[in-house]
């Protein structure tokens, strides 16, 4: 019978079915931070129980950790020190490999995870973050769940599943110049609506997701959370198979075998997907949100919609709210609308092909000086990278902030958080009320408009600043 | 008539789309490595203003409402962050079910293995119970789980709900212990599966042990 690709890495990772809606489903990674695993490993040792493969699971420091441009950090906050000191004696207890906070290779979870060639094809990874769909851009199934079910993984190494739908979204057309991976998820998100693909998990296809470097995929794969999507896979081609066999070095005697496996990672031909989208990749623009829910974006030359036009009065009650919460009028254009900070960071946004869209962007400019602007990349490696190509340097010269690898302000869980008021152009992927401090306003948008908004100290399109290069 | 195992009491309408976790359990109060005090990060912003003064217009500060179990919540409630912080903080609040049209996917999955009830049904009936609780005077919820339905003073439902999580709402099963019964059939699965696929084993402790 023919498959998806979710159907193929379900039947090849269920251990039994528990029901009609349910398996028990092998997890061959599991990805741990400080903050939603403390309350699962104590869950263990209440129970008594041993953690059942110590050597499938990861934890990393990121989430509480603060980026200040020191290179010896220090946890001030007590409690989120504890979180760390936690999370350090319950790896060691347990024999769990650990990324801790002055480790050279911390990093955002699920930045490092792929960078050191942790995620494999055809894998199934858990962690208790929501964007841990991030993986599929590698073929790999990859689920946010919950401490409970942290702990089960700790105890079990599998995950009660229940099995979600199909759906597909092909994307044809190319990009047109000044516009990313990241406008497209947008796009996508704003056509399908927050909840556009909950139950399902989305597999990605079509020339335009080829076309795509493996980090932009993971943009894409990263964001289909923010549809409500439960996982999102892309197929694995060549592409990803260079970026997973140069860093996965532990593969290489395998590889052949590997590859041989790998290559039935699609989706069968005449597959049945319960539903489908498509999309012409020529037709997006760079976008920018306006409200506080991900799929409230539009492009840079639109305007702000009226809620009286809205399709259910839901939609209208939500985009009334959203616009009070962010201090905008039905009609209104962001270009030109001023900012107060610009965070460049994140699992969505922070890898080293993104930090190169910001230093072009940023090259012979300076930043607004009204504008605060904080580069945090996604993990040491980055780090060391960007200043190695002479990033860095760009960067600070233009009068951004270099700082030191976390998820920092995509969530403010440490001391980078907006003020109430202030207006943010971010490259993460949640512009919830509060997401980066309480009253905070956040415009989320791709790493070269959050440039561009720097320098300019305004929402605009790049794509003027890149005609302006030009001439 | 009502069964066995029944949550009736007051409730409050939040009608508000794609409330997330955040907002549920805004980051300020992730910071523990146990369960306890979730309760005051309970909708925070929205119970509190920037100086921590309680907002009175908000429906779960006035006094007609102080009881509430059960919230009557708009589309895609607990969307976002898998925080379970956010399902440890209703309980501790009081709350013991909510409905609405949808539930963000992993909060429905912690939810269910918390035993917060969650009640899915159409807009148009969240409405209908929106409509009843929003009167101080009609503003308790009757939810049956024996017999799958929701009622308030003009409106009564059926919901669906599956055996499994009917069961783990009943019965509240351990569910550590169960998939742990089925221990030889994992440690099975890994010999094939390792067998098949040698480069899955051990990744965390290959990739450290390089890497070091
Ligand atoms: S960068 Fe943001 S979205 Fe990514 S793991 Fe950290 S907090 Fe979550």
């Amino acid at each position: 019978m023919s498959r998806t690709l979710y159907q193929k890495l379900v039947d090849s990772h269920c251990v039994l079915r528990l029901d009609e809606e349910h398996v028990l489903l092998y997890a061959d990674l599991h990805i741990m931070n400080e903050y939603t695993s403390p309350q699962a490993f104590a869950g263990l040792r209440e129970r008594g129980a041993p953690v059942r493969r110590p050597w499938q699971n990861v934890a990393v420091v990121d989430h509480i950790i603060p980026t200040h441009p020191l290179k010896q950090r220090v946890i001030l906050d007590e409690a989120s020190a504890l979180q760390a000191s936690n999370l350090a004696r319950n790896c060691e207890l347990h024999g769990i490999a650990l990324f801790d906070t002055n480790d050279p290779l911390q990093g955002i979870e699920h930045v490092i995870a792929p960078e050191l060639g942790m995620i494999r094809p055809g894998m199934v990874v858990l962690c208790g973050d929501s964007h841990t769909t991030t993986h599929g851009a590698f073929g790999a199934l990859g689920f946010g769940i919950g401490t409970s079910e942290v702990e089960h993984v700790l105890a079990t190494q599998t995950l009660v599943h229940r099995v979600a739908k199909n759906m597909r979204i092909r994307v044809d057309g190319r990009l047109s110049v000044g516009c990313t991976a990241k406008d497209q998820v947008l796009h996508i998100i704003a056509s399908i609506g927050a909840q556009g693909a909950r139950g399902y998990v989305v597999e990605f296809t079509g020339e335009a997701v080829a076309a795509l470097s493996v980090e932009a995929r993971m943009t894409i794969c990263n964001m289909a959370v923010e549809a409500g999507a439960r996982s999102a896979l892309i197929a694995p081609d060549d592409k990803t198979l260079d970026y997973v066999s140069t860093r996965a070095v532990d593969l290489k005697r395998h590889l052949p075998r590997a590859v041989e496996l790998w290559r039935d990672l699609c989706s069968d031909p005449d597959a049945r997907f319960d539903a489908e989208h498509h999309f012409d990749a020529s037709e997006v623009s760079p976008r920018v949100t306006w409200g506080t829910s991900p799929d409230q974006s539009i492009r840079i030359d639109e305007r702000v919609p009226d809620p009286a036009a809205a399709v259910t009065p839901q939609q209208r009650d939500a985009a009334i709210r959203a616009l009070r919460y962010i201090g905008l009028e039905p009609g209104a254009s962001l270009q030109g609308l001023a900012i107060d900070r610009v965070f460049i960071g994140s699992c969505t946004n922070a890898r080293i092909e993104d930090l190169r869209e910001v230093a072009k962007v940023a090259r012979g400019r300076k930043v607004d000086p009204r504008v605060r602007a904080m580069v945090v990349p996604g993990s040491g490696a980055v780090r060391d990278q960007a200043e190695a190509e002479g990033i860095a340097a760009e960067l600070i010269a233009a009068g951004f902030e270099w700082r030191q690898p976390g998820c920092s302000m995509c969530l403010a869980m440490n001391d980078d958080v907006l003020r109430p008021g202030e207006r943010c152009a971010s490259t993460t992927n949640r512009n919830f009320e509060g997401r980066q401090g309480r009253a905070g306003r956040t415009h989320l948008m791709s790493p070269a408009m959050a440039a561009a908004a720097a320098v300019a100290g305004c929402i605009t399109d790049v794509r003027r600043l890149e005609r302006a290069d030009e001439r | 008539m009502s069964g066995k195992h029944t949550i009736a009491g007051v409730a409050a309408a939040l009608p508000i789309a794609n409330l997330d976790t955040d907002q549920i359990m805004p980051k300020q109060f992730l910071r523990g490595i146990d369960k306890a005090g979730l309760d005051r990060g309970v909708l925070y912003d929205l119970r509190f203003d920037g100086e921590g003064r309680p907002r009175y217009d908000f429906i779960l500060n006035r006094a007609e409402y102080a009881d509430c179990r059960i919230l009557v919540a708009g589309e895609n409630f607990g969307c976002g962050s898998s925080r379970e912080h956010a399902v440890w903080g209703l309980l501790q609040f009081g709350i013991r079910a909510v409905i609405a049209p949808s539930f963000g996917e992993i909060f429905h999955s912690n939810a269910m293995n918390n035993a917060l009830l969650l009640v899915a049904v159409s807009q148009a009936d969240v409405d209908r119970f929106t409509r009843d609780v929003e009167q101080p005077a009609s503003n308790r919820i009757e939810i049956d789980v024996d017999h799958l339905q929701v009622r308030s003073r003009t409106h009564d439902v059926k919901f669906t709900m599956s055996a499994r999580h009917r069961a783990m709402f009943l019965e509240g099963q351990d569910l550590i212990g169960a998939s742990l019964v089925h221990a030889a059939a994992i440690a099975e699965f890994e010999r094939k599966h390792w067998d098949r696929q040698p480069w899955l084993q051990s990744i965390g402790a290959v990739v450290r042990a390089r890497k070091s």
